[in-house]
């Protein structure tokens, strides 16, 4: 078939580039991970199936800190809640851009994680390409790398006895990265210093074992009434 | 400790509840324009969270013993040095835990 490289094969061409970024970082946040499931004891393949059903940096990695102090399943999934419900930005401002994503649509809801929807509002897409396959290759790949860096994170924590004391550190500075990006874009330091506030507060009442789901909680009463009546 | 069998119950559900933040705003906001709830949730949320988590990771240092915080707390300011310096998140993130493993050996 002339000129038929598929609609698929042109995106998956077209999209690979501007993956790279997140394909360097993935892998650099996804075996951190990998190595710190293993560290708590769980075996390997239970990596990729997290990165494959969860697909969220920070939500997989306090996962690992839930599982370890034996939150029940209640707990787990109000925090998972609290912690990603910023998503729900994301999707606001891609909903007329996915309207012409087709078939995509499902997974690229799916897949949406901060490094992708940072990709999909800087991109134009190329002229020969479908918006669909252009934008649902760019979150296969972001999600390929995730699942292979928790790959090779998982399997060097199983087999290669090697120290990675204090590689959980990855998690404390992308934290700490996204804080900053957030902070230069909103120009308001109020909602990160009530919720540093609370959140020292939160640890010092209850103690580290519960202070995640009571800091949010906190914080985000104080939010609403520090800031619920602006627009 | 939660056992392997509750882990492997749990990651589809918590794999639900992310999805559906993640699908919210398309099955509600595809044809009306968002509340202003959702705007203050657009606003002020995200750094909050974030904030919150930075605090949340710095939780298990023991400030009363030897070397308190220090480890940590000098690879964080490497790590907004960095990023306020050279705006690369992977720089940042790769530089800091570099740097604390290094400090985590040494001290």
């Amino acid at each position: 078939m002339p000129g038929q490289s598929s609609d698929g094969t042109r995106a998956l061409r077209a999209a690979f580039p501007v993956t790279v970024p997140v394909l360097f970082g993935y892998i650099a946040i996804g075996i951190p991970f990998g190595l710190m499931l293993v560290k708590a004891g769980y075996p390997w393949w239970l990596s990729p199936i997290m990165s494959l059903l969860m697909y969220a940096g920070a939500g997989q990695y306090i996962a690992i800190g839930l599982f370890s102090a034996g939150v029940p399943l209640m707990g787990l999934l109000v925090t998972m809640l609290a912690v990603n419900i910023r998503h729900i930005v994301y999707g606001l401002s891609l909903i007329g851009q996915f309207r012409e994503a087709g078939r995509w649509k499902p997974y690229l809801v799916f897949s949406l994680t901060d490094e992708t929807y940072a990709i999909l509002t800087g991109v134009k897409v190329p002229q020969n390409v479908r918006p669909g396959s252009f934008y649902g290759m760019i979150a296969l790949l972001d999600q390929s790398y995730w699942v292979v860096g928790s790959v090779i994170g998982a399997l060097a924590g199983a087999f290669i006895p090697f120290s990675f004391a204090g590689i959980d550190f990855a998690l404390t500075a992308l934290f700490a990265v996204l804080l900053i990006d957030q902070l230069k874009r909103s120009r308001d330091p109020l909602p990160a210093i009530i919720g540093i506030a609370c959140a020292v507060l939160a640890l010092a009442i209850v103690g580290p074992k519960n202070m995640l789901i009571t800091a949010l909680a906190a914080s985000l009463a104080v939010l609403v009434i520090a800031r619920g009546r602006a627009r | 400790m939660t056992t392997l069998t509750e882990a492997l119950i749990a990651v589809p559900l918590m794999g639900l509840v992310i999805l559906a933040t993640r699908a919210f705003p398309f099955l509600l906001f595809s044809r009306r324009d968002p509340p202003a709830l959702i705007r203050f949730v657009e606003r002020f949320i995200p750094p909050m969270v974030m904030a919150v988590l930075v605090v949340y990771c710095l939780k298990d240092i023991q400030w009363a013993a030897w070397p308190s915080g220090i480890r940590e707390i000098s690879a964080l300011a490497l790590v907004v040095t960095l990023h306020l310096w050279k705006k690369n998140a992977m720089l940042s993130i790769f530089g800091g835990t570099a740097f604390f493993m290094l400090l985590r050996a040494l001290i």
